[in-house]
């Protein structure tokens, strides 16, 4: 059945049918956006420029645990029918390495060439509740504060957002236990509930900001029925029923500390490879390191921002060694800014209870089995704090 | 910046296959730059002209395995002002370590006919096992993007950006999904230096580790996961065992799962 363009407003519930998401992807392609989203790749789905729908990872889906990740084939043809995968939304506004500026000796004067901030707009297609959350983590820290990061700036300004509902919970997630799913609740554009049922196959659709009403509004949609609307919430309901993983957070900044010298420590520091991929998957980790590097002839110069880790030794690097030197003291500052130095410094958690951590831990290290282990261990073991220890 | 004159920069070979030496005439792009700010003076691979000593720069590639490289390369110390170690022979003694795990004498009466002739060391051993080092470069073969880095941070008087974290951080920074979490192929990432690029997980290769152990390298951990994805102990005190072989924790987590 086709239908017309209906005007929608913001908050309207209204259907479009999958077989026409791709004019939606077409639509912002036309109003010059590269639309990003996820694609199967390398055994994994990942986030890269979508062309049209064909890239999106039909009747696909994921079983992860702690250190494993495989893709599997669904039984129907569902477009988003899996949980995150290794990629996040971070790197296409906070990018692995960029270049701060570039500098040039003229005569005896060094100039110093800025660099112009990126000109794509970008579109992020199948943003999950948890990773919707995590950008406005990532606002807060590098907009939040006194001094706001231009390159992050620009792109984040651009971004138009499409969420889409969580109808799967994966095998490492939490969001329900963190309150960030799996129920988009804000910070969209665009949100998405995909429903297969009876054979049909559709999309219920809302838009959260007039812009994205406007795009909507573009396609051909239908007035969602109440039954239909129903069976959309229904089903994002039931995601947060069959959360694989759930972590307890009352009190969790005392829990933490009051145990800076718990036994637990060093029982992760064994299994804990310092390899640094918790920090990199995470969306909201934020760590970078300065590089400088001239050319040969020592006319050019260039500084370039990397991501970095609170897991190398060269993060914590001051005079006379790193201050990290053991890997108890490394597991231990991931943690513990992650669940509750966070708070002290930007006033939500850090952790959005995605399950990436844990999927992507080469030694299958479970944060939220740390923390109940923490917990189980009973009151401190360990000596009182004498300040807080790890901010980046 | 005074060049006047331009550092004078050698190129040192002791038990290797070449292969690092090549990865610096593989710098097309750079090479002139590079000849332009330093004068070669001895580089086996690219001239026969030979300047005397003393040096700027000494680059050594291979490892130290007669009693006539043992003393060689404390006359090239002695000439250098700045020695740096390349490649996976000079930093822990090369693929020719192995010999290190067995008797060496066994090996020569097998292979030549006349092994009253061949003078050798029990042992393959790293440069800075003879004399001090000032910077090990490592890699088998080394990146060259990594060895115009150190002659710049050299010629520039500033510290290599050359870190020592895990390939892992490569992977990650490259976009290439994990090999070992995706698709359960053993990788010895997660206690390998960074270097290379993390070439061989974006080719669904574990990591060989030729870049040598890591910071803060947790090897047994690492064994466990491996063993948990289906690796024999041979299988790893081979993958421990190969071009870093001697690097002392490879080396210990190889004899540890050795029968
Ligand atoms: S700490 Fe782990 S679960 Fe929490 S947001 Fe980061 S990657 Fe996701
Ligand atoms: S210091 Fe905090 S934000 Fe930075 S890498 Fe570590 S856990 Fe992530
Ligand atoms: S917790 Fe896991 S992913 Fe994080 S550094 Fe340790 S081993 Fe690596
Ligand atoms: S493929 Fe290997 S090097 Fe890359 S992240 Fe995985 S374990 Fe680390």
């Amino acid at each position: 059945m086709k239908s017309a363009p209906l005007a929608v407003k913001r908050s309207d519930k209204a259907v479009l049918q999958a077989e026409d998401l791709d004019m939606l992807i077409q639509n912002l392609r036309k109003r010059g956006h590269q639309v990003i989203g996820p694609t199967r790749r390398e055994g994994a789905i990942v986030y890269e420029e979508l062309a049209s729908a064909q890239n999106l990872p039909a009747g696909w889906t994921d079983e992860q645990d702690g250190g494993t990740y495989r893709l599997k084939r669904r039984t129907d043809g569902a477009l988003f029918g899996y949980a995150v995968g290794p990629h996040s939304w971070k790197e296409f506004v906070h990018p692995p390495a960029q270049r701060l500026y570039r500098a040039r000796r003229n005569g005896k004067q060094v100039e110093f060439l800025p660099e112009t901030p990126p000109a794509a707009k970008c579109a992020f297609l199948g943003v999950r509740a948890c990773e919707l959350n995590a950008i406005a983590i990532q606002d807060r820290v590098f907009l939040g504060g006194p001094v706001v990061d231009p390159g992050y700036q620009s792109r984040r300004q651009q971004l138009f957002l499409i969420a889409v509902n969580c109808t799967v919970a994966g095998g490492t997630c939490f969001c329900a236990s963190m309150n960030t799913g799996p129920k988009a609740a804000s910070g969209y554009d665009v949100a998405l509930t995909e429903v297969m049922e009876s054979g049909r196959h559709y999309f219920m659709t809302e838009a959260g900001t007039d812009r994205g009403a406007e795009v909507l509004s573009q396609l051909p949609l239908q007035r969602a029925t109440s039954r239909q609307e129903q069976i959309a919430a229904d089903m994002v309901s039931q995601t947060a029923r069959r959360m694989a993983r759930q972590m307890d957070t009352t009190g969790i900044e005392e829990l933490f500390y009051r145990n800076y010298e718990h036994p637990r420590w060093d029982d992760v520091a064994k299994r804990c490879l310092t390899c640094a991929n918790c920090t990199l998957v995470c969306p909201t980790c934020f760590c970078t390191t300065v590089e400088d590097t001239a050319d040969l002839t020592g006319q050019h110069a260039e500084r370039w921002r990397k991501w970095d880790s609170c897991f190398t030794l060269d993060f914590s690097y001051i005079a006379g060694g790193s201050v990290r030197s053991s890997s108890r003291a490394r597991y231990r500052q991931w943690l513990t800014h992650k669940l509750a130095t966070w708070m002290d410094q930007f006033g939500t958690s850090g952790c959005v209870g995605c399950g990436r951590c844990i999927t992507w831990c080469p030694a299958a290290i479970d944060l939220t089995e740390e923390v109940r282990a923490l917990r189980e261990g009973g009151p401190a073991r360990g000596a009182a704090p004498t300040g807080k220890e790890t901010k980046p | 910046m005074n060049r006047n004159p331009k550092p004078k920069l050698a190129v040192w070979k002791f038990a290797s296959c070449d292969g690092c030496q090549l990865s610096l005439l593989d710098c097309e792009d750079e090479l002139l730059a590079v000849a332009g700010a330093v004068n070669v003076a001895n580089f086996p691979e690219a001239s026969r002209a030979v300047v005397a000593g003393p040096y700027d720069l000494s680059l050594v590639e291979g490892s130290i395995t007669t009693p006539h490289d043992a003393e060689r390369i404390h006359k090239i110390r002695r000439a250098s002002k700045c020695l740096v170690t390349i490649g996976a022979c000079a930093t822990a003694g090369g693929i020719q370590a192995l010999r290190n795990f067995k008797d060496v004498k066994q090996f020569t009466s097998i292979v030549y006919a006349r092994p009253d002739y061949i003078e050798t060391l029990n042992k393959s051993t790293p440069v800075a096992d003879h004399v001090s080092v000032d910077f090990e470069l490592r890699g088998c073969p080394i990146n060259k993007r990594q060895l115009v880095e150190v002659i710049n941070a050299f010629l520039h008087g500033s510290k290599p950006n050359t870190p020592r974290h895990s390939v892992c951080v490569e992977c990650k920074v490259r976009g290439t999904v994990c090999v070992m979490v995706a698709r359960g192929v053993p990788c010895l990432g997660p206690v390998t230096q960074a270097g290379c690029g993390a070439i061989c997980p974006s080719y669904a290769r574990g990591c060989y580790g030729y870049f040598g152990p890591k910071e803060t390298p947790n090897t047994a951990s690492l064994s466990g996961r491996w063993t948990h994805l289906g690796a024999q102990p041979d299988d790893l005190v081979r993958a421990f065992r190969s071009f870093n072989a001697y690097a002392e924790p490879f080396r210990k987590e190889s004899e540890a799962h050795e029968k």
